[in-house]
């Protein structure tokens, strides 16, 4: 494997590696949200909060998961660097016209910039209240785990408080649009940089992609909105 | 059929156009766009044919004619090149810039001609660029070494018909640097997959396919061409129709080779 990760495909295998692993965790998010429209006072969603919370598996992937974006973006940033250097310091004068490039494809450092600037906001009307500062929203409440009444964090409460701000929720809605976008090209990509891809394999890739991007950019927006809508008071 | 051709050949036509072409008289020159206008061009003729006009008449006005590159003007040697209207190669598909015709554009149309823009492909001259780069990658390993001996049965060896096929088609590459052009990224990777493809498929470019898909990757990223990001514009714009397939099959190539280091 030498110099593997120094060359322009072993870079890129890195990106598609740890994308598809912020993928799975898209997915495991999106589930524990869906929670969120239980209409049972958050019970369910505070218990599965719980669960995340003390489950050692998950405290341990807590810090790959910020690798694995941390990873994604400085390379992302360095490929991009690359590229523009690769293009010349000399732009076409006509353009450029080449019709059928999807437009997600030409901008996926853009797009991951939107995504990133979400997830400042994101961290901040949550995971930094959760862990660190504490906020008076997440008051104590009983649930019962393995039979056991147990006192855990009105997680719910805030999320439902924070989803009560009609500005949250158009963050929101812009964040996940951009991560709709990011993922349509970004799903099929990972698996071509890998080989896995030929041209049958290529439409089902882009076509499965497609679907999966739009199923989580959809859900997340969704889930914010009808709480918004419904969940509120 | 006769009706068709009458027909055809009625609609024989002469053009006028406004040419802004770049002009740059070295290297290390700072370069600018000249506007030129042509009269009475055939829309039959070639788009260089076009340009010979042109050169013939800033000739006849004692100016320095416009510097192309240009040989078989069949659309198989790879040496034309153009950036034509925001295209390489102008706005047909699946044709080289000799193989591209004036009855493309109208009357009165404004036509821009750049050459191909990469920090890969530096300028000489006017519309010609340096693509020696893509020797050098070919020098790298773009080639069989192994002794194939005498000339072998046409049977002894089978080779299924998809793998000749697909063979076949990435053996159409050029090599005309129109997939660097087009590129976001000034990437070389369809021009480098598919002189990898070409002979990975085969059985006598299997012997070295590991060796060949990590020398011409590596040199490739030392001569200063971009990241694939797989936009698939190289695609769209290629006048022989190289495929995204190819790239899938470069990166397997590389990823398999470098896993057995």
């Amino acid at each position: 494997m030498s110099n593997f990760f120094g060359s322009s495909i072993g870079k890129k295998f890195l990106m598609s590696i740890t994308g598809l692993f912020l993928v799975t965790f898209l997915l495991v998010h999106l589930s524990l949200n869906a929670l969120l429209l239980v209409p049972d006072g958050g019970e369910l969603f505070n218990a599965a909060a719980h669960f995340m919370a003390t489950n050692p598996l998950i405290k341990l992937m807590e810090p790959v998961l910020g690798l694995g974006f941390l990873v994604h973006i400085i390379y992302a940033s360095i490929l991009t660097l690359q590229n523009q250097k690769a293009r010349g310091n000399d732009r076409y004068a006509s353009g450029n016209n080449t019709k059928n490039v999807a437009w997600a494809s030409k901008n996926m450092y853009v797009l991951g910039a939107v995504i990133l600037a979400f997830l400042v906001v994101h961290i901040a009307n949550f995971w930094v209240k959760m862990k660190i500062t504490g906020d008076s929203l997440l008051g104590h409440t009983h649930i019962t785990v393995a039979g056991v009444e147990t006192q855990v964090e009105n997680a719910y409460a805030l999320v439902n408080g924070t989803f009560g701000m009609l500005w949250v929720v158009i963050v929101y809605a812009i964040g996940s649009l951009g991560l709709a976008y990011h993922l349509t090209h970004g799903f099929w990509s990972a698996f071509q940089t890998f080989g896995l891809s030929n041209s049958i394999w290529r439409k089902r890739w882009t076509v499965i992609g497609t679907v999966f991007a739009w199923f989580v950019g959809i859900g997340f927006t969704l889930i914010a909105v009808l709480q918004y809508l419904f969940f509120q008071g | 059929m006769v009706q068709q051709f009458k027909k055809k050949s009625n609609m024989e036509n002469s053009i006028n156009l406004t040419l802004k072409v770049w002009r740059q008289n070295g290297p290390k020159e700072k370069g600018r766009f000249e506007t030129y206008q042509v009269s009475n061009i055939s829309t039959d003729s070639s788009f260089l044919e076009m340009l010979d006009v042109l050169n013939e008449q800033l000739i006849n006005e004692g100016k320095e004619p416009v510097a192309f590159d240009h040989d078989c003007r069949e659309g198989i040697c790879g040496m034309c090149s153009l950036y034509i209207n925001g295209h390489p190669h102008g706005p047909d598909d699946r044709v080289t810039t000799c193989q591209l015709h004036m009855r493309n554009f109208n009357d009165g149309d404004t036509i821009t001609i750049e050459p191909w823009r990469s920090a890969g492909f530096p300028v000489i001259k006017d519309l010609i660029v340096d693509r020696q780069a893509f020797d050098k990658i070919i020098a790298a390993g773009g080639y069989v070494s192994v002794n194939t001996g005498g000339v072998p049965d046409a049977n002894a060896m089978p080779i299924s018909k998809a793998d000749a096929d697909e063979a076949m088609d990435a053996a159409s590459c050029i090599g005309c640097g129109a997939c660097v052009a087009a590129c976001k990224n000034g990437s070389a990777m369809l021009f480098v997959s598919a002189k990898v493809s070409q002979l990975a498929l085969l059985p006598q470019g299997k012997v070295e396919a590991a060796r060949r898909a990590k020398n011409m990757v590596s040199k490739m990223d030392e001569l200063g061409f971009g990241n694939c990001t797989n936009t698939g514009a190289c695609e769209v714009e290629c006048p022989k129709g190289i495929s995204l397939a190819n790239i899938a099959r470069l990166n397997r190539e590389f990823i398999k080779a470098k896993a057995q280091d």
